[in-house]
């Protein structure tokens, strides 16, 4: 699990483009939307993809993220019971 | 038509170079385009949360306008300053980006992220965004620099109080390629705004 939740903050990192933004800044526990990492609805989105493309978790309803994507901790949780890939 | 208006201030980027009213303000070492763009970025302390989530046109133009715009006494809440740009390349290189996630119908993840950009007016929405900009805007594709075109819609909104200012000009960008030269249009200025005087200024550097 603590594999997963170091390789979902560098694939974050890296595919929302967080510039000056480690590994290290983001706690487990910390709010990805809002005062947190400030992301936004395209961020969203692009984790949505994401999900889809490296862990092989299709959400049909785009709102179900707005949970799932609540930290690194909340979606390390739900990748580790949903994954096929 | 008596040439009321001015020329006040205008930019380039290309070359590894930014440059504002003729005068070189960073020089790059690195001939990657997103390489340079981000140390022109720091080097000239841009200050916009988003920019590093741009592709490569709005970030080219986003700075060749923010090199221009930073130097105006703009208002926290509103600037009536329309945006007239232009280029050749349209979006093709955010496209081609786009088009390579969808063709493999097998790997097929398009990224939001990407195709937000497949348009190349978005970048008029950055600036806007940026520099509280509610006003005009447009942007022009042509086979070349077409400086009557943007000659005459800048004179057109001006004379007709559409806009205080305009920003007017060409950023264009493909596969590493890429060139920008921004300038603005308002009442003062040293320079009379007229064809001739864009395109000596376009060919400037």
């Amino acid at each position: 699990m603590s594999e997963l939740k170091e390789e979902l903050k560098a694939k974050i990192i890296e595919q929302l483009n967080l510039e000056d933004v480690s590994v290290e800044e983001i706690a487990d526990d910390d709010a990805l939307f809002g005062d947190g990492l400030g992301l936004d609805s395209i961020d969203a989105l692009e984790l949505i993809v994401m999900l889809d493309k490296d862990y092989g978790i299709r959400l049909s309803d785009p709102k179900e993220g707005r949970k799932i994507f609540e930290s690194v901790q909340v979606m390390a949780d739900y990748i580790e019971a949903n994954r096929t890939k | 038509m008596t040439n009321k208006f001015h020329i006040k201030s205008y930019s380039h980027i290309k070359s590894q170079t930014v440059s504002v009213n003729g005068n070189v303000i960073f020089k790059g070492d690195d001939a990657d385009f997103p390489n340079f763009i981000k140390s022109a970025y720091k080097y000239l302390e841009t200050s916009y949360s988003k920019f590093f989530k741009m592709d490569n046109l709005s970030k080219l133009a986003f700075l060749a306008a923010d090199v221009l715009l930073k130097q105006e006494s703009l208002s926290e809440e509103e600037n009536n300053i329309a945006l007239i740009f232009s280029n050749k390349a349209s979006s093709l290189d955010t496209d081609r980006k786009h088009q390579k996630s969808i063709e493999n119908q097998d790997e097929y993840f398009p990224s939001p992220a990407v195709f937000v950009y497949t348009l190349p007016n978005i970048c008029l929405g950055e600036i806007s965004i940026k520099h509280k900009l509610y006003s005009e805007n447009s942007f022009f594709i042509f086979d070349r620099f077409n400086a009557e075109h943007l000659y005459l819609y800048a004179n057109n909104l001006l004379q007709n109080n559409k806009a205080e200012k305009v920003l007017c000009g060409w950023v264009d960008f493909d596969e590493n390629s890429y060139e920008a030269f921004l300038y603005l249009v308002e009442n003062k200025g040293e320079i009379v705004h007229n064809t001739e005087e864009i395109n000596r200024l376009y060919n400037l550097l």
